[in-house]
């Protein structure tokens, strides 16, 4: 008796420092969702904490009538959809063949490219390489480098090695090259990988921030985050020298925060299960 | 060439006279999977364009780079940039906060999905066990231009943690403000957005241990705390070794996103880090031998340091990276 009350408080301890854990994890989301829905009077007198005061919804209508913010965010969507495109087949293309063992100087290809996850030639040759090129302010500056991330070429490579080799030994008698075995039996079996690398490419195309400030100096080719990163940083230092109660400066900086959380929060919960499948294909080694 | 180097071969097994066995020319090899190295041929492009051609450029790091001579054509500079940078009091600055901030979190933020995953293997209700790590997941998919803005609305000496503290009478802590306490903000921010996804590695491996070794603890009478202390963490210890081995290799890497987004000018004596430092010295200030030469010396040393745990972790008999 004593052994299950004794097991039973286990069980109430371990839920409550969850508990406790997951609730550190949405605060900071609640208190920015109710300071974009606050007026900036209360957020400036510290009232607000994670339910809205004087509720009203000024600051998103600024945040959705900058036509800035929404060129923004649709140039970062067609970016994202454009460069997940160019790096699933990039991915594919470096993936496939270099699952097979006899292919002559496949080891020394592979290892070539590891290497290049462990070494590489850091932040200014990468910029002065992009600058050579003739990047600097293009999209393409957003798209080409990181077209094919090694790790998830590995990942990728992985999962097609697991898929039975009969079957393209059947596709082969069958008189199918490697590209009709590719495109008729290996991609379609492998759906989820691909699901959870294009992802993968997307997410770090969504959020990664570093590039676009390098390699991006003209607005109209700024990312969400870069876009992002200025309004919270310009309005900063705004708030920081002359407070004007009647600027909706504290929300409209929360609102924009809320403009490009949303976006993840929309498409994350459905998503989720791909990319805890990724980094369990990533874990199996290749 | 190719033709060239297959006749080659067959040369050189004629002379050694065992061409009984006939081996294949490399000319066979590529005739036969042709179309595999005409796929092989765009991310070989890539590879060289984007990974292989700066490090090229690393040259200039040992020269006195002119942008109209470009990194071939400018002249070398006998180890002028290095002896510049080893004699900047502020290169050591960058190198000691790179340090000091990885190393904490090696001790703040590595234990802590550890914690976490034990904790929610022991949940027993499944629904809210899923709905807590899809909640405990998804910082780790925020930018850190949008945590950096959420961490000085919430912490700044008006924002929502301060206006608690004064509210229960305390007085206002300068989480942002003072380096010191600023030092702590960026490690626990860095737990906020990683512990929750870092559990995942951890509670597939629990999940791989077996159950009998569970059953047989308690046939011995081990108590819940008994079973984690002698079931559940050396059914872990791989995973917690490699990966340990990863973030101690990576101790001189320090990415950009996260120490930009939450250090201010107030703290830079503690916040400013190697990459943030290069990109100021080399892109904003346009000095790009100096840039070069510290982002060089961080390479070597990662690459140091990655191919030591490595070795070590394989002397101790556990899995490397490689």
């Amino acid at each position: 008796m004593s052994q299950n009350v004794k097991k039973r408080l286990v069980d109430y301890t371990a839920a409550f420092i969850v508990l406790i854990a997951v609730f550190i994890c949405l605060v900071p989301f609640l208190y920015i969702l109710s300071q974009s829905l606050s007026s900036n009077r209360a957020i400036i007198s510290q009232a607000v904490t994670i339910y809205p005061i004087d509720f009203n919804i000024e600051a998103y209508k600024v945040v959705f009538g900058d036509a800035g913010m929404l060129y923004s965010l649709f140039y970062t969507v067609i970016l994202t959809a454009v460069f997940v495109l160019l790096a699933l087949v990039v991915t594919i293309l470096a993936a496939y063949p270099l699952t097979k063992k006899r292919l002559k100087g496949r080891s020394t290809l592979l290892l070539l490219m590891l290497f290049t996850m462990y070494f590489s030639g850091g932040l200014i040759p990468d910029y002065l390489n992009i600058k050579n090129l003739n990047l600097l302010n293009t999209p393409l500056a957003l798209i080409l480098p990181g077209v094919m991330s090694v790790y998830y070429m590995i990942i990728l490579k992985s999962f097609f090695q697991s898929l039975p080799e009969s079957l393209e030994e059947a596709a082969y008698l069958d008189g199918c090259n490697e590209l009709q075995i590719l495109l008729k039996i290996v991609l379609p079996l492998s759906k989820p990988a691909l699901a959870t690398v294009s992802l993968l490419y997307a997410v770090f195309r969504w959020n990664y921030f570093q590039d676009a400030l390098f390699y991006i100096t003209d607005q109209d080719l700024y990312t969400i985050q870069l876009k992002l990163y200025n309004v919270i940083n310009i309005s900063q230092q705004m708030s920081g020298e002359n407070v004007n109660v009647n600027l909706p400066s504290e929300a409209l900086k929360a609102a924009s925060i809320m403009f490009g959380t949303v976006p993840i929060l929309l498409v994350y919960p459905w998503l989720q299960r791909y990319f805890v499948s990724g980094i369990m294909i990533g874990a199996v080694k290749g | 060439m190719k033709a060239m180097n297959s006749s080659a071969a067959l040369d050189k097994q004629e002379s050694i006279g065992k061409p009984l066995v006939r081996r294949r020319g490399l000319f066979y090899h590529i005739k036969h999977d042709i179309l595999l190295y005409l796929m092989l041929i765009v991310p070989v492009v890539y590879i060289v364009m984007f990974k292989y051609a700066p490090m090229y450029g690393i040259q200039i790091a040992f020269k006195d780079y002119n942008i109209f001579q470009g990194a071939s054509l400018s002249p070398w500079n006998n180890f002028a940039t290095f002896k510049e940078i080893f004699s900047s009091p502020q290169f050591f600055q960058v190198v000691r906060n790179t340090l000091v901030l990885n190393g904490l979190d090696l001790i703040v933020g590595f234990p802590a999905p550890i914690i976490l995953a034990i904790l929610i293997n022991e949940l027993v209700w499944t629904k809210f066990k899923k709905v807590s790590q899809t909640i405990l997941y998804l910082p780790h998919f925020l930018s850190w231009v949008i945590i950096g803005g959420i961490v000085t609305q919430l912490l700044s000496p008006t924002g929502m943690l301060n206006s608690l503290i004064t509210h229960m009478g305390g007085d206002t802590l300068p989480f942002l403000t003072n380096k010191y306490a600023w030092v702590a903000t960026y490690s626990l921010v860095g737990v906020w957005q990683n512990a929750g996804w870092g559990t995942i590695l951890y509670l597939a491996a629990m999940t791989g241990i077996d159950k009998q070794l569970y059953e047989a603890a308690e046939a011995d009478g081990a108590g819940r705390f008994a079973k984690i202390w002698h079931v559940t963490l050396p059914g872990i210890r791989s995973t917690i070794v490699l990966l340990l081995i990863l973030q101690l290799g990576n101790i001189m890497a320090i990415n950009f996103d996260r120490p930009f987004n939450i250090q201010n000018n107030l703290v830079m004596d503690f916040g400013d880090v190697i990459s943030t430092y290069v990109y100021r010295v080399g892109i904003q200030s346009a000095n790009f031998s100096v840039g070069a030469a510290v982002g060089l010396f961080q390479s070597v040393i990662c690459l140091i340091f990655l191919v030591t745990s490595n070795f070590i972790s394989r002397k101790l008999g556990e899995n490397g990276i490689w």
